[in-house]
């Protein structure tokens, strides 16, 4: 667990963000080195997803900057934010249902050279065996773990160096969160930066390097995972001892 | 090399037959078996067939949803008629005035859908459907800019330089182009963009240029489809571009299936035999029924058969050989 680098994948200062009157983040500010897991943790309404949608220009930020391996992104669409080598994985999944597995893969690696995207499949496959399995099988007819799975393998065609995942144990039976959770810790192993929003506090303090607590718009507490698990606040609001 | 014969691929068979029955219609037609009025109405079907693919290709792959396609219909009918009857007829100024068609249908699409596409909303509907308005209005009084576009008398002495055979040939380009751009990794693109745009844009697509690309190019095949119109009908009256014309190729494309060739094939050709059909056969005051038959349909087929016609499958020779094989 000790592969962070002083390398700064991406750095997050101030960040505001307002949908209409409402303000969802007042000002927050955050960093991910290179080999890190570091993982938002908050209650439903904490402004996890808007903080994503934010680094990945699906919403706009009202005010701050983000910077990707040092450049600029905020106010950068989506698609070409991508291209930099930084994917999500949405919130829900949101898989192509009507396509097959393979066909959603492709998308994944759209961007992409073509020759090399049979290559990145087999190195996907080793950490989601399971869908090598059903790529012919159209999305709509996996279960709740095997999207989740669809959706991780999607974003990692990319190729990505930082991947971030909104709430990946949403819905989904305890073995299947331990399942994703180590693959998510087997993906960072092999090299790439991982942030990670999540209600499911123990869990993502479990896989996490480092923390950031997130209430009602504003990081109210940040620390590596073993100091925050000492943490008086966070184990009685998000890990209920 | 070894004794089995090799068998034909489904491409090529599929074109076979295409053949074949071009040249069976053209013997019936020049045989006058079938006699001229169905001849024009076998065109009208081909040309439905060319603007309603390019709808499935707005609406059925992209999924944006446009009420606006017969007023692109008309740009394409009007900007051709007015090529050839300046520069005199002849198949050239036909093929000039078919380019400018959709050259222009296109380009008033590519305008309109650059700033309302970035929307991620359905503001395209609304805004297809005030552009149909307002076209419909400006054919009604284009006279007075153009005297020879005759306003709401509509455009006469239009050479008839389209025939069946022209039809065909463009219906049949339109199909191969619309099938090779929906199996490649655009057509994918395109696709995902129906399924989520969210998570189109998550995975770096460029979902604006692609509803752009998608709403253009559908545009510009009701551009051709008016083009081929205005040459086959040899009069143009602004009253056959209006509203209810955009929802009659809209019936088209949701009766075949969104995001399906083949059901918008079939189902462009059995709209528009039904319906003059029913002409024949019905008493003239059952023309007003219309507009009650239209919605009937729709709300069967919505209960019975919600995919439409083909569900978004195609017939095996149209599909690409990887997804052959699978199924
Ligand atoms: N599209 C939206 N429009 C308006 N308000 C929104 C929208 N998305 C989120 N919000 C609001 O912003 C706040 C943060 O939401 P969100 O980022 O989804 O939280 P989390 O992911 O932590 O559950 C909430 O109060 C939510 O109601
Ligand atoms: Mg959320």
């Amino acid at each position: 667990m000790t592969q962070q680098s002083n390398g700064v994948l991406l750095s997050v200062k101030d960040l505001v963000v307002s949908y209409g009157a409402i303000r969802a983040l007042h000002g927050i500010s955050f960093e991910v080195g290179e080999g890190e897991v570091v993982t938002l943790i908050g209650a439903n309404g904490a402004g996890k997803s808007t903080t994503l949608n934010a680094v990945s220009g699906l919403v706009r930020p009202s005010g701050g900057e983000i910077r990707f391996l040092g450049r600029r992104i905020d106010g950068k669409p989506g698609h070409a934010i991508v291209r930099l080598g930084l994917t999500q994985v949405p919130e829900g999944r949101r898989p192509f249902l009507g396509m097959t597995v393979r066909e959603n893969l492709q998308l994944g690696a759209f961007n992409r050279p073509k020759s090399e995207i049979s290559e990145t499949m087999d190195r996907v496959f080793k950490s989601f065996p399971r869908l090598k399995e059903r790529l012919g099988q159209t999305a709509g007819t996996l279960s709740g773990g095997e999207l989740q799975m669809l959706a991780m393998a999607r974003g990692l065609m990319a190729r990505p160096r930082l991947m971030m995942l909104d709430e990946p144990s949403m819905g989904l039976s305890p073995i299947l969160v331990q399942e994703i959770f180590s693959i998510i810790s087997e993906i960072n192993r092999q090299g790439t930066s991982i942030l990670l929003v999540e209600q499911n506090a123990y869990m993502a303090l479990r896989v996490a390097h480092r923390v950031y607590v997130l209430e009602t718009g504003e990081v109210v507490l940040s620390g590596t995972a073993a100091e925050l698990r000492e943490s008086p606040r966070v184990k009685s609001a998000y890990l209920g001892e | 090399m070894t004794g089995t014969r090799r068998r034909l691929s489904p491409g090529w068979l599929a074109l076979i037959v295409t053949v074949l029955a071009y040249a069976a219609l053209q013997t019936l037609m020049s045989t006058k078996v079938i006699n001229p009025y169905w001849q024009q109405v076998a065109g009208l079907a081909g040309i439905m067939a060319v603007s309603a693919l390019g709808l499935n290709l707005v609406y059925g792959y992209t999924g944006q949803f446009s009420l606006g396609h017969a007023a692109f219909y008309g740009i394409g009918a009007y900007a051709s008629a007015l090529v050839t009857r300046s520069l005199g007829p002849s198949i050239w100024t036909l093929l000039l005035g078919i380019a400018a068609g959709a050259v222009i249908a296109g380009l008033v699409a590519f305008l309109i859908g650059l700033p309302i596409l970035r929307l991620r909303s359905d503001y395209l509907a609304i805004a297809t459907l005030g552009f149909g308005i307002i076209m419909k209005v400006l054919f009604d009084n284009s006279d007075a800019v153009i005297p020879m576009m005759g306003g709401s008398a509509g455009m006469t002495g239009i050479a008839r330089l389209t025939n069946f055979a022209w039809v065909f040939v463009f219906a049949l380009g339109a199909t191969v182009v619309l099938r090779n751009l929906v199996f490649s990794s655009v057509g994918r693109a395109l696709v995902s963009v129906r399924e989520d745009e969210l998570a189109a844009e998550a995975v770096g697509i460029n979902t604006t240029k692609y509803k752009t690309l998608g709403f253009t190019l559908g545009c510009m095949y009701a551009g051709v489809a008016g083009a081929l119109y205005a040459h086959l009908y040899a009069y143009l009256n602004p009253f056959n571009f209006d509203f209810l014309k955009s929802i009659d190729v809209l019936l088209v494309v949701v009766l075949g299936g969104l995001g399906s060739i083949s059901g918008t094939l079939v189902a462009a050709v059995a709209w528009t035999f039904l319906l003059e059909g029913l002409r024949v056969a019905l008493p003239a005051s059952i023309q007003d029924w219309r507009m009650v038959i239209y919605p009937l349909v729709m709300v069967v087929f919505m209960i019975f058969r919600p995919g439409g016609l083909f569900s978004g499958t195609e017939f095996g020779f149209l599909k690409p050989r990887s997804a052959r094989r699978r199924t």
